[in-house]
């Protein structure tokens, strides 16, 4: 695996990292969706979230990364190991797996293990990049251009948390919860609605426009290309930093509370915006929370519900194309309303 | 610029490929095949090391050649999955030369970009899972003519664009460049290392050229490395700088710099860079930078800029950009058979019959289970068996969906007669349209006519915002050209139909024309040739809708609806809502 870009390096884009950290704290907020510009670095923060993630506790050789705290979660192979007395856990780097385009469905889904077939005569079962990316995270680039076929398939597991693979004979279903992360450039067509529903914050990316950015962007990119090693030693110290936020956050999340103002306070903007079920409410409720307690406050308060809430409302819109307002303005607008 | 000055310059970018192929991205090469085309392809095969592969990207790779997936034979004969490299991997350490890239089809262009970013291939396919290394270079033949373009997310990581077609063969001449410079400049690259302030410089000038993308400024600094190496020194120098500049930003620029003090705008151009075997040039060099100590690097690298940008052409590039994605058909595709069938969805078991395509790994999935057993049975019969015994049963057939992607083409009358608001009201109609559209997958285009002439406002596209914006400018008012409009239309229904797509034409209109084809005006003469281009759909069958939207809907346009064999709905007092719903109930009964 080549050196990969520092999550904190990354200069500017503000909304876009700050979406990824909700993500990471608090996987339970949906996925996130990057939508703008090419070549403003959206795949590079989505791979360097990658490094940044806390490890997480798994059963010691499951190939669905199943969670030894969650035994009623346990795929059939861990059940049956648990028979047989105790499991062995380990410490492993949350997965961050990549969905390339191209990609066949009997890789996504999992199959026949076609060696083992050939070779033996045995029917095993090969899992696919779903059981991969149990507990973390499905990552693609250009979602906007994903086959259909495979769409379909994503929002089915993506809704039940389980994959459910019946084919060549097999059998087999086993746990499969993701954060979806997309990105995508507009210009080479929208996403399905349907799949759009199912990324909890989506925020938009454009290049840096003002010159001292792109001054910092392009010089700390030569550095990086110039000594990779060398470059990610001397960010090191700010990603241990970020690291450490992420698990702090997610240790406080239990303990953020949100009053009851707040709550009604989300449900107007939602109703203000019209936005479609209560998806959105829970969504703008979840990333608060998880934006207080990376910025340590015990409370959600109505500072955390604007800053979050264009990122967690703006995709939910009933579109409207006589009106020419982009949904951001329009999220803006009901923020403006609401809150004064 | 003389002509001589932009050969060379095209030499130069030759050379500086050939010493980073990965670093500088690649070459677009706008041009017509032909000697001049050969000339310098030649030129760069000889500047490449030719150990190191140089692989042709055709037209209609299949997706399992491009990326990777399983050696079918090689499996067979190994009874175990036995993996294939695909072209983008093959090409590793090397250069791949991709033929028609105006033409290239989206998933393929995707593969290449994706393989460009990530230095690697990611395969998951037919049950194997690889990563394997993609370090090119890309030379990208770009044969698009005015309108044409290869897609706007390659071109953006090619580092030189050079447009061969402004060279006449006897203006050109062959320059021989040495392997082994290309090879000693390639050891100096890695230690070449750029100054913050030149960095500074290069954005500052590629932001007062308009150049958006942050790939143009690092792509011209990589340049500037590898023409510091080329020339031998041991930093980049300004001469690096304003030749990078010269190569990578002048071409993408899209505004002209602002004029400066007149002392400057006189300042002649710096002096080309000589070739690397003159051995004074590092004295030279340093004598050269001097008096331009005090002056900004950013200003020196727009007088580069400037110098190297004859007027006229900025105009062109900037029409073009707009249009950097309306991807006509071009004459090449006459010949071309309709490759799409539809996106694969899945496979089913079924028999090989004419025109069904065997999906191989579900069936030698299918087969699997069975082969210890049939091994057994075959032995049993005449002692020895085939690695792998597949049998009938086992045939997996692969499925495509075989609906194909509509594209509405809106065909709108702008005249005077047509009122004003109407035209409002299509608009609506065409983004709400379009808003229903991306969740079939299906496109939308948009033909205007007025005046005398029709024009494509909107080339086919699934995209809002781009509709929008298109649809903004809409003007009115003026004649009625109506055969014109209806020419236009029937030449980009004809072109979609080519690449296998439907096309669906709706035409608003009041059916009054009255300006002929030749933009004379005379009603007889217009509605004679209107009449004769109305035939053309009815011939071709293209499935066609007129909306006669005059507020009395009279005999006119449904007498050009009869001669387009189509649907003819009068609505003379619809809105966009209206408009949009009649046009999808009308289009869904086909």
């Amino acid at each position: 695996m080549a050196t990969v870009f520092p999550f904190s390096a990354i200069v500017g884009q503000d909304e876009m990292k700050l979406a990824l950290l909700i993500a990471a704290v608090d996987q339970k907020v949906g996925g996130v969706l990057a939508f703008g510009d090419r070549g403003a670095g959206k795949s590079t923060a989505v791979r360097a979230l990658a490094a940044l993630l806390p490890k997480m506790k798994t059963v010691v050789g499951c190939r669905y990364n199943c969670d030894p705290d969650q035994p009623e979660r346990y795929c059939e192979e861990c059940r049956e190991k648990v028979k047989h007395g105790k499991v062995k856990t380990a410490q492993v780097p949350v997965p961050v797996v990549d969905l390339p385009l191209g990609a066949t469905e009997d890789r996504v889904v999992g199959a026949l293990d076609l060696e083992r077939a050939l070779a033996k005569g045995e029917k095993a079962f090969e899992p696919g990049l779903l059981a991969r990316a149990h507990r973390g995270f499905l990552y693609i680039d250009e979602a906007n251009l994903l086959e259909d076929h495979l769409v379909d398939l994503l929002l089915d597991v993506a809704a039940s948390g389980e994959n459910v693979v019946e084919r060549e004979g097999l059998s087999i279903r086993h746990p499969a919860r993701f954060v979806l992360v997309g990105t995508g450039n507009p210009e080479e067509g929208e996403l399905r609605p349907q799949l759009l529903d199912r990324f909890g914050m989506s925020v938009e990316v454009k290049t840096p426009d003002t010159l001292p950015e792109r001054i910092e962007v392009v010089r700390r990119r030569d550095a990086f290309e110039t000594d990779p090693e060398g470059f990610v030693a001397a960010w090191a110290k700010e990603e241990t930093k970020l690291r450490r936020k992420i698990s702090q956050a997610k240790e406080r999340l239990p303990d953020v509370t949100v009053s009851d103002a707040a709550l009604e306070r989300a449900a107007k903007l939602c109703m203000t915006l019209g936005t479609d079920g209560l998806r959105g409410e829970l969504t703008l409720m979840r990333a608060a929370r998880a934006l207080a307690a990376l910025e340590h406050d015990k409370t959600v308060t109505d500072e955390h519900l604007k800053r979050i809430a264009p990122s967690a409302l703006r995709h939910r819109l009933r579109r409207n194309p006589l009106d020419d307002a982009g949904s951001s303005v329009r999220v803006d607008r009901a923020l403006a309303e609401i809150f004064g | 610029m003389s002509i001589e000055v932009a050969w060379s310059d095209a030499v130069t970018a030759a050379q500086l490929f050939a010493v980073d192929p990965v670093g500088t991205g690649g070459v677009l090469l706008r041009s017509r095949a032909g000697p001049v085309r050969d000339r310098w392809l030649a030129m760069l095969r000889a500047a490449l090391p030719p150990e190191q592969p140089y692989k042709h990207l055709p037209l209609h790779i299949a997706d399992g050649r491009l990326l990777g997936g399983l050696d079918l034979s090689a499996t067979l004969l190994a009874g175990r999955p036995v993996a294939e490299r695909g072209l983008l991997s093959e090409a590793d350490g090397g250069v791949l030369v991709v033929a028609m890239a105006e033409r290239l089809q989206s998933s393929t262009n995707v593969y290449l970009t994706a393989a460009m970013d990530a230095h690697e291939t990611a395969v998951e396919r037919d049950g194997l899972s690889l990563r394997m290394p993609a370090r090119f270079g890309v030379v990208a033949l770009d044969e698009g003519l005015e309108d044409e373009f290869s897609p706007a997310g390659l071109r953006d990581r090619l580092g030189f664009h050079l447009d061969l077609d402004q060279f006449a063969w006897r203006e050109t001449d062959d320059f021989p460049i040495s392997l082994d410079d290309i090879r000693a400049a390639r050891e100096r690259l890695a230690n070449i290392k750029v100054e913050s302030e030149q960095i500074e410089a290069v954005c500052t000038a590629a932001a007062a050229l308009g150049i958006i993308s942050l790939r143009a400024p690092l792509l011209a600094i990589r340049a500037a490395k590898a023409s510091a190496a080329l020339f031998d020194r041991t930093k980049i120098e300004q001469d690096d700088i304003t030749l990078a500049a010269r190569l990578v930003l002048a071409p993408r620029a899209t505004v002209f710099p602002q004029q400066e003090q007149p002392d400057q705008a006189d300042e002649p151009p710096p002096p080309e860079p000589p070739p690397p075997e003159d051995d004074n040039q590092d004295n030279n060099d340093q004598e050269q930078q001097t008096p331009d100590i005090d002056k900004a690097l950013d200003e020196v690298i727009l007088a580069a800029v400037k110098a190297a940008m004859p007027p006229g052409v900025l105009e062109a590039m900037r029409a073009s950009a707009g249009r950097a994605r309306a991807r006509s058909a071009g004459k090449a595709g006459e010949l071309q058979k309709s490759k799409k069938r539809g996106r694969p969805a899945g496979s089913i078991r079924g028999e090989l019959r004419d025109g069904s395509k065997l999906n191989v790994i579900e069936t030698l999935r299918a087969a699997a289970p069975w082969q210890p057993l049939r091994r057994r049975q075959a032995e049993g019969r005449n002692g020895s068996a085939p690695r792998i015994l597949v049998e009938k049963d086992d045939f997996r057939i692969a499925r495509f969906k075989q609906r194909t992607e509509t594209i509405t083409i809106f065909v709108v009358d702008a005249s005077g007669s047509a009122a004003l608001h109407r035209l409002a009201e299509a608009k609506g109609a065409v983004e709400l349209l379009l808003a229903d559209c991306y969740v079939r997958r299906d496109q939308v285009a948009m033909i205007s006519f007025r005046g005398t002439i029709a024009e494509i406002l909107l080339p086919p596209t699934r995209s809002l915002a781009r509709a929008k914006r298109s649809l903004a400018g809409l003007p009115g008012g003026g004649g009625t050209p109506l055969a014109s409009g209806l020419d236009c239309a029937f030449m980009l229904a004809d072109s979609i139909k080519r690449k296998g797509q439907t096309p669906t034409v709706i035409v608003l209109t009041d059916g009054r024309a009255n300006i002929a084809r030749d933009g004379a005006p005379g009603r007889p003469q217009a509605e004679e040739d209107a009449k004769t281009s109305a035939r053309q759909f009815r011939v071709a069958g293209i499935s066609s809708v007129v909306i006669d939207m005059s507020p009395r809907p009279g005999p006119q346009a449904e007498a050009f609806a009869k001669e387009m064999d189509a649907r003819y709905l009068p609505l003379p007092h619809a809105d966009a809502t209206v408009l949009a719903q009649a046009v999808t109930a009308a289009t869904r009964q086909d």
